[in-house]
């Protein structure tokens, strides 16, 4: 990467849009305004809107939003949403008991 | 695209980013370069939000006491956002007996300090936090401490500095510093990049460490991963923070629920790495569940909270434990803020702010004598020191 990134483009007045109201991530709630409002507050990495917003960090771990809010962001900052880099999958890849994650004595827990 | 400003902030963490806010705040040009593609991504990002004085060495305790008598209660309203700050008590808990005498011993060096912390017993400890196990033999208590979500601390004290003006660069991959007349002047990037300043201040963790060795100046500090995880959301049970004598595990529940635990397998210094510190750290199979079963230990009815996330981060472990938040000397205009040894998070607004005073070259609100980089003496001089 030898391109730096400026984070201080002082793109043009937040202008509300008419499905600002419209949930993205529906297990935290949160809508298409808040996460165009967050792009234009300066979060331009999908994992700044994440961390910034709890986007994709519930119970569904963003199966169902992160398509969707890579498209917004993008809109938002003028690129395609393949240039953007997506958040970092962590495991487990499905959710696992305490008992059963700490168990190394075998067997079924 | 600008290149010269009056403070130039290398990293984004939570340091760099507080530094940067209160410099706007007092209407000085700052501008910050981060190496990452994301803003506070290192350590910042990845800790386990423990907001706390009981535990830190007596050198550290009065600025970190400073900023959560006078800057945590207020910071949210400061920055316009919601950092989760909660301020319900610190548990730190032991099984056994010399697990006691050690909790006592830094119960009674951080009372020299002025702290308010106490020894109570399991029965005492199981008022505060029903939770407890059986094996809880007691604790040390300190009311003032506490938690908040690093995620959006960081992050806020980032936005909060860019409505002020200050620029931030991601990126922007700084390989070293070049003096002028004998003062830190410019910081060249790994593309050619030139940006120039009459301050530079450095608080790019581990890699601060490279950074500086251009100039000429060395910290004795070594790359430490350091490991988290985070349960589903769970109905609310308790607020303290908490964390053990053992040093087994350390957590909290968070305003949404879920229970984020740190802990360690115990090889935390001997991850493979590549210096560079952007990378996400390789997550060891042995972490998690070993965190787990220290937490069951203490909290049985936790055995069925499910896991759905865990992650590493870097943290830059100084020689004697504690942080160089300093001017330099020999470099005139250079200042320096790194190895704050896996608990730098909860005094992030305080560093911020004295660093933004060191710049502008008035007092810190806490005398940082004790933290200068120049500390640290060959070991035949710091035993006669002691004796
Ligand atoms: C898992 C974990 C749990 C923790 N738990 C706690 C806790 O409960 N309480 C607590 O107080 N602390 C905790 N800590 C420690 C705390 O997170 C750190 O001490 C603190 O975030 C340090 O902030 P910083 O700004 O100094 O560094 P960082 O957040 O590491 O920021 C340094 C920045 O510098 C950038 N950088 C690096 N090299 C370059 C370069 N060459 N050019 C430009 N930029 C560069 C990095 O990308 C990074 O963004 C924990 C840490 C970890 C990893």
């Amino acid at each position: 990467m030898t391109q730096i990134t400026d984070r201080s483009m002082r793109t043009a007045a937040f202008k509300p849009e008419a499905d600002d109201d419209m949930l993205i991530c529906r297990c935290e709630e949160i809508t298409k305004g808040e996460i165009r409002r967050a792009v234009y507050e300066g979060m331009y990495e999908i994992t700044e809107i994440r961390r910034w917003l709890r986007v994709g960090m519930g119970l569904c771990q963003g199966q169902t939003c992160t398509k969707l809010v890579q498209r917004i962001v993008a809109k938002e900052l003028g690129v395609s949403p393949a240039q953007l880099e997506s958040a970092a999958a962590r495991g487990p890849v499905r959710p696992i008991e305490m008992a059963c994650m700490g168990n190394e004595k075998g067997g079924v827990c | 695209m600008k290149t010269t400003s009056d403070v130039l902030i290398i990293g984004s963490g939570i340091n760099g980013s507080a530094a940067a806010y209160y410099l706007a705040k007092s209407g000085v040009d700052v501008t910050v370069l981060e190496g990452a593609s994301v803003i506070g991504g290192g350590g910042s990002s990845r800790n386990g939000g423990g907001v706390r004085q009981s535990g830190r060495d007596s050198r550290e305790l009065p600025y970190v006491m400073w900023g959560i008598e006078n800057l945590w209660p207020t910071l949210s309203e400061e920055l316009d956002a919601d950092t989760e700050y909660t301020q319900k008590g610190n548990l730190r808990l032991g099984k056994t007996q010399a697990h006691l005498d050690k909790l006592a011993q830094l119960a009674q060096s951080a009372g020299k300090v002025g702290l308010d912390v106490r020894m109570i017993d399991a029965m005492e400890a199981r008022e505060i936090n029903p939770y407890l196990s059986e094996e809880v033999a007691g604790a040390s208590w300190c009311p003032t401490d506490g938690h908040a979500n690093p995620l959006k601390t960081t992050l806020a004290f980032y936005r909060a500095a860019r409505r002020l003006g200050a620029r931030f660069y991601t990126n922007a991959i700084v390989e070293r510093i070049e003096k002028v007349h004998g003062r830190a002047r410019k910081v060249v990037l790994k593309n050619g990049m030139v940006f120039e300043a009459d301050c530079i201040i450095v608080a790019a963790g581990y890699a601060s460490r490279k950074i500086v060795n251009s100039v000429g100046i060395d910290v004795p500090m070594d790359l430490k991963v350091s490991e988290t995880l985070v349960t589903e959301t769970q109905p609310h049970m308790f607020d303290q923070m908490l964390g053990t004598a053992a040093a087994d595990f350390y957590g909290h529940q968070t305003k949404d629920g879920s229970f984020v635990f740190g802990g360690s397998a115990g090889y935390d210094q001997f991850v493979r790495h590549d210096e560079t510190t952007f990378s996400t750290p390789p997550a060891s199979s042995l972490h998690g569940p070993c965190i787990c079963r220290a937490v069951t230990g203490y909290f049985p009815s936790l055995e069925h909270a499910k896991i759905i996330r865990c992650w590493g981060g870097w943290t830059d472990l100084c020689a004697d434990g504690v942080p160089v938040i300093s001017p330099v000397d020999e470099v005139p205009g250079l200042i320096l803020a790194c190895a704050f040894t896996g608990h730098g998070f909860g005094s992030g607004p305080v560093v911020g702010l004295m660093l933004a005073q060191m710049a502008r070259g008035e007092e810190t609100v806490v005398d940082l004598s004790a933290l200068r980089y120049d500390r640290f003496a060959a070991k035949d001089k710091k035993n006669k020191k002691a004796a």
